[in-house]
């Protein structure tokens, strides 16, 4: 499943983050649940990663062991040059301040019985970097760099508004000053408006502290926005990852296609003019996943070869070798086929497809 | 799109729902007015706790008995408010019917699927159990389920996510009711699912002349189906205006600040920090009160002392209205109509598009920046709007005829 | 189709009113019977720690010449057979039952959180074992596993508590493992672990106050169980031994004189129920007000 590092993608030791090969099966009366079957992964110092899948793909498992709240069936995860996929709990305890996570719903990741400011303080007082006075000050400073008034330490989790916690999460995670930050869809829980706040929020902390970013969500538009590069998940593996202009402007994986008609933007005129992929069929279950490649039960283009011989994560030559996709009817130059059944590549503007709709 | 002059199939005027519990008083919806006709599909936007699923749960008749509704909910000339149960039920299922977010914990988990929409069928239109379930089949498979004919043997739990809110569609419109009220059918799937359900949406609405409500905090699903949008702000409407104007001219500040809000396809944030999604200061007011003045008005950056004082109504919007005299009655009317309820619009500008909020008003990057500590959350929300005017020279531009505004906030 | 999602409009992006301390007290309050069941407890706490102090006569002091006297002015109560004062033993009943409620609830506890702590966070091998336990000490009903632990143990005061205290084991761990076993997986735990916490934190900080809420009530429900179990094993002979004064005691002695001195048995009868019933009623309005929500999870 892996292939070699390419130029573009930051080499091993540069990259805060490295994922290669993971595997998670959870193993339950039904049988094996692959939820991440061979997914390699890096992330550069400073960059932002998109993680994109629908539900059942796998990326939060994939989040949670790149932390190692998870522990990986198979496969390596190396976090700044540290291997981490076989420590103890034990071990990893002094290498946690080096990697955090926000998790998606704030109002589950916060004891409700804590104060706001032992929430924030309490990975400094763990890896003992700050206590009394000192303690009260960096978890004030850190309040307030998350935009929340420092009098809101005193209060309860309950006591504040959706976008509120979301930030003191933010501002818990950040305490210890990561290299690596792990965002498990940090908007999907709120409102559009906070959803805003919040990404604008993650991408000023981001450009002044240059931490990693390893950015899961669902939601295409966030991703564009914030992400550098975006990887596309399906049923436990990879099948594309491109920078995020490229991506969106030239999706070359058919699934990635779909997913990019199938999400509505806000314009009504460019929304109505827009060709859309239907999927057919249901996602696949990760118990028995199809064989070949996995996404065959769905892809409008599929021919036999995609039915017995499951594709590999390459990279095309094409935009400088950045960027991967696993499907066989993708050429090496980077050719891709057009599973909206059109000639113009997909996302390009085609005045005559009102009626593909 | 529909003729104006066709009754409305649903006509709601100055709907009010109070709940009342022995803590506190919720005035969850305030005033609220809306119609729409047999073929259009109405989206009512806004976030959470503004009143949009509590104002069709009352169209459903469905509110606790804590809750006491005021105002007009007329449904094809049938008076809604005040009607009793039994009347209620009747007119439920047959005349109007909803969809729910969470399709499972609507279903019977022991019934198959085709026994429950036939049984709707049965209820009200007293058919035999054969033609009950020849018609749930032939409904199953006009919400697009494959093979109905063995599906309709299937229970709930055997079916994923997006067949189920198709099956809870089919049992919606069984007895093929005038109004479908869809309160956010899609929030819970994925969007290639979503894609679907849309579609089937769109195709009720074409083949059957179905009116669809659709409750939705997702801008991009309105832009996909929506004729017209309703925007609600803190119990009540705030904007109503065809979708296409909508987006293009938001003319009430929420409005603009909430589609500055979401991220665009092509926008990405710079590294230079512009290129920001726009952020609304503030929290959203309490419910407990009902003031006579513009709710958003402790949020809103072009407020001034009316806006604290007087309550503005909903009203329609000269068309084009470049001169923002305050109101005057628009020229078009009943769907095609332009409202907004605010005493001062955004005035509409030639090609907004090309105009990213973000980019242009470098005033609002400085303001919601992270050094900045209240901004995004103050819940005072005047401290911060008349933080963030004070550094506001683009807006003021934009507005010569409202040279005081900066300096209001403090007022109020 | 229900409204089953419409309740009161959520309001998330609203900052809620801080809830004062005293506000819990004041739900407290205005639940009428969870209220009435923790002013009869405290009464009941009251009576047995100042059982000396109200006692009009020593409660073993046989006094031939008043036995079997009806309740009247001199004897509240009335007396026993052997012309004790009913009032004194009652009140010393009182006093006995509490002590072996609580000192077998807390024999529980010390004995039952640690297991079900460990049972649901640490699962696997640790988990099979103390569940194992658990099952076989639950196949058994509570008070034949009392009476049966009793007869062992010899009878004796310490050893009816004991007996009590552990047939009252199982209860605990299941509810310290269930409690856990859902905490563990929610996201607070996980943040703690990502915070450079331990086993400890997780344990002593996160999970531990989590499942207090559930613990008080199991200890609030487990006294009057306890003071049940006291009666009948004193009942049979098994527990507190005459002529120290006990409810059990008092009911066993008042069988031979059911006809002509009801009063023997009514007396001790009623104050087992409303001990029984002012701890369950303070057990469930404390189930409704524990929550740090505010609302039912």
């Amino acid at each position: 499943m892996t292939a070699a590092v390419a130029p573009a993608q930051p080499s091993r030791d540069d990259a805060v983050l490295d994922i290669s090969g993971l595997v998670r099966h959870f193993t339950g009366p039904a049988g094996t649940v692959r939820a991440v079957d061979g997914v390699s992964l890096s992330i550069g110092r400073g960059e932002i990663v998109g993680l994109v899948g629908e539900s059942g793909s796998g990326k939060s498992t994939v989040g949670r062991c790149a932390v190692r709240l998870d522990r990986p069936t198979a496969g390596q995860v190396t976090i700044n040059g540290r291997d981490v996929t076989r420590l103890s709990k034990r071990a990893l305890r002094p290498l946690r301040k080096d990697f955090h996570l926000v998790f998606q719903d704030p109002s589950s990741s916060l004891d409700p019985r804590m104060t706001v400011g032992a929430i924030v303080g309490q990975p400094l007082r763990l890896h003992r970097l700050a206590s009394g006075d000192a303690l009260r000050d960096r978890v004030a400073a850190l309040l307030a760099q998350v935009g929340l008034r420092p009098e809101l330490a005193r209060r309860r989790p309950h006591e504040l508004s959706g976008g509120q916690r979301q930030r003191v999460s933010i501002a818990r995670a950040l305490s210890v000053d990561p290299q690596l930050l792990v965002a498990d869809e940090p908007t999907s829980a709120l409102d559009v408006s906070v959803q805003a706040s919040v990404l604008n929020l993650l991408a000023d902390l981001q450009r002044e502290r240059r931490f990693g970013c390893l950015f899961i969500t669902h939601d295409l538009a966030a991703v564009e926005y914030l992400a550098d590069r975006i990887a596309v998940m399906y049923l436990g593996q990879l099948v594309e990852q491109a920078p995020a202009a490229e991506l969106f402007a030239d999706p070359k994986h058919p699934y990635t296609q779909a997913l990019l008609s199938a999400a509505p933007v806000p314009d009504p005129a460019a929304q109505r003019s827009r060709a859309r992929i239907v999927l057919s069929g249901e996602l696949p279950s990760p118990l028995d996943p199809p064989s070949g490649c996995r996404f065959h039960t769905r892809c409008p283009l599929a021919v036999d070869r995609c039915r017995t011989e499951p594709p590999a994560l390459r990279w095309l030559a094409e935009g400088g070798g950045r960027r991967q996709v696993s499907c066989h009817l993708v050429a090496d130059d980077g050719t891709a086929p057009d599973a909206s059944g059109r000639g113009a590549a997909p996302g390009a503007p085609a005045p005559e497809d009102a009626s593909a709709r | 799109m529909t003729t104006s002059t066709a009754p409305p199939a649903l006509s709601v005027r100055d709907l009010s729902v109070v709940f009342r519990t022995p803590t506190r008083v919720v005035h969850a919806v305030d005033g609220l007015s809306y119609d729409i006709a047999a073929g259009e599909v109405l989206a009512v936007v806004g976030e959470s706790g503004c009143g949009k699923s509590v104002t069709s749960t009352a169209v459903m008749g469905l509110l606790p008995p804590t809750a006491s509704v005021g105002g007009s909910i007329r449904l094809g000339g049938r008076e809604l408010v005040g009607a009793d149960e039994r009347e209620l039920r009747d007119v439920r299922g047959r005349e109007i019917a909803m969809i729910f977010q969470e399709p499972m914990t609507s279903l019977n988990p022991v019934l198959t699927i085709g026994r429950q929409v036939g049984e709707v069928l049965r209820r009200h239109q007293g058919i035999g159990r054969r033609e009950a379930r020849e018609r749930a089949v032939d409904l199953l498979d006009l919400v697009g389920i494959p093979a109905p004919a063995q599906r309709a043997r299937d229970y709930p739990h055997q079916l994923s996510g997006g067949m189920r809110q198709r099956v809870m569609i089919a049992i919606a419109i069984a007895c093929d009711p005038a109004v479908l009220i869809a309160d956010e059918p899609t929030t819970a799937l994925d969007v290639t699912v979503q894609a679907g359900i849309l579609e089937v949406l769109q195709s009720l609405r074409e083949r059957l002349g179905t009116a669809i409500v659709l409750i939705t905090h997702d801008l991009g699903v309105v832009a996909d189906i929506a004729d017209r949008v309703l925007v609600m702000y803190a119990g009540r409407g705030v904007e109503q205006a065809p979708v296409g104007e909508l987006f293009d001219a938001p003319r009430h500040p929420y409005t603009r600040g909430l589609l500055g809000a979401v991220p665009v396809p092509g926008r990405r944030r710079a590294e230079d920090g512009r290129g920001r999604l726009q952020e609304i200061p503030g929290l959203v007011p309490s419910l407990t009160e009902q003031p006579d003045r513009c709710t958003f008005q402790p949020r809103c950056s072009y407020a001034d002392a009316r806006c604290g004082e007087r309550r503005p109504a909903l009203r329609a919007l000269r068309e084009r209205d470049e001169r923002n005299e305050g109101y005057e009655e628009g020229e078009r009317s009943g769907t095609e109509r332009h409202e907004a309820a605010c005493w001062h619009p955004v005035p509409v500008r030639p090609v907004l598009s090309e105009h990213p909020e973000g980019a242009e008003r470098s005033d609002d990057a400085e303001c919601s920046g992270t050094e900045r500590s209240e901004g995004a959350e103050c819940s005072e929300g005047a401290e911060c709007s008349a933080e963030c005017s004070g550094a506001e020279p683009s807006e003021s531009a934009e507005h010569p005829e409202h040279p005081e505004r900066p300096g209001q906030e403090a007022a109020s | 189709m229900s409204a089953a999602s419409t309740t009161l409009p959520a309001a998330e992006e609203r900052e809620r009113a801080p809830l004062a301390p005293l506000s819990r007290l004041r739900l407290l309050t205005r639940n009428k019977l969870a209220l009435t069941g923790a002013v009869a407890a405290a009464v009941l706490v009251l009576i047995a720690v100042c059982a000396p102090l109200i006692a009009p006569y020593d409660p073993a002091r046989p006094d031939f010449a008043a036995a079997l006297h009806e309740p009247g002015w001199a004897h509240w109560l009335g007396t026993d057979d052997l012309g004790r004062d009913q009032l004194s033993r009652v009140v010393y009943g009182v006093r006995a039952s509490l002590q072996i409620g609580l000192l077998a609830v807390a024999l529980a506890f010390a004995a039952g959180v640690p297991l079900g702590l460990i049972a649901g966070y640490y699962g696997r091998f640790a988990d099979s074992v103390v569940s194992r336990l658990t099952d076989t000490l639950l196949a058994f009903p509570f008070l034949v596993l009392a009476v049966g632990l009793a007869t062992i143990l010899g009878p004796s005061l310490l050893n009816a508590t004991i007996a009590v205290g552990v047939s009252q084991i199982p209860a605990v761990i299941r509810i310290t493992r269930a409690e856990t076993l859902r905490l563990k997986h929610l996201d607070y735990v996980a943040a703690a672990v990502a915070n450079g916490g331990g086993d400890g934190t997780v344990l002593f900080r996160h999970i531990l106050p989590g499942a207090l809420s559930a613990l008080t009530v199991q200890a609030t429900v487990g006294i009057p169980t306890a003071i049940i179990g006291e009666a009948l094993l004193s009942f049979l002979g098994l527990g507190v031994q005459p002529p120290s004064p006990s409810l059990g005691v008092m009911l066993s002695s008042a069988q031979a004189y059911i006809a002509a001195a009801p009063w023997m048995a009514v007396f001790p009868g009623l104050a087992i129920i409303a001990a029984t019933l002012a701890f369950n009623l303070l057990g469930d309005g404390l189930r409704d007000i524990l929550d740090p929500q505010g609302d039912s999870r």
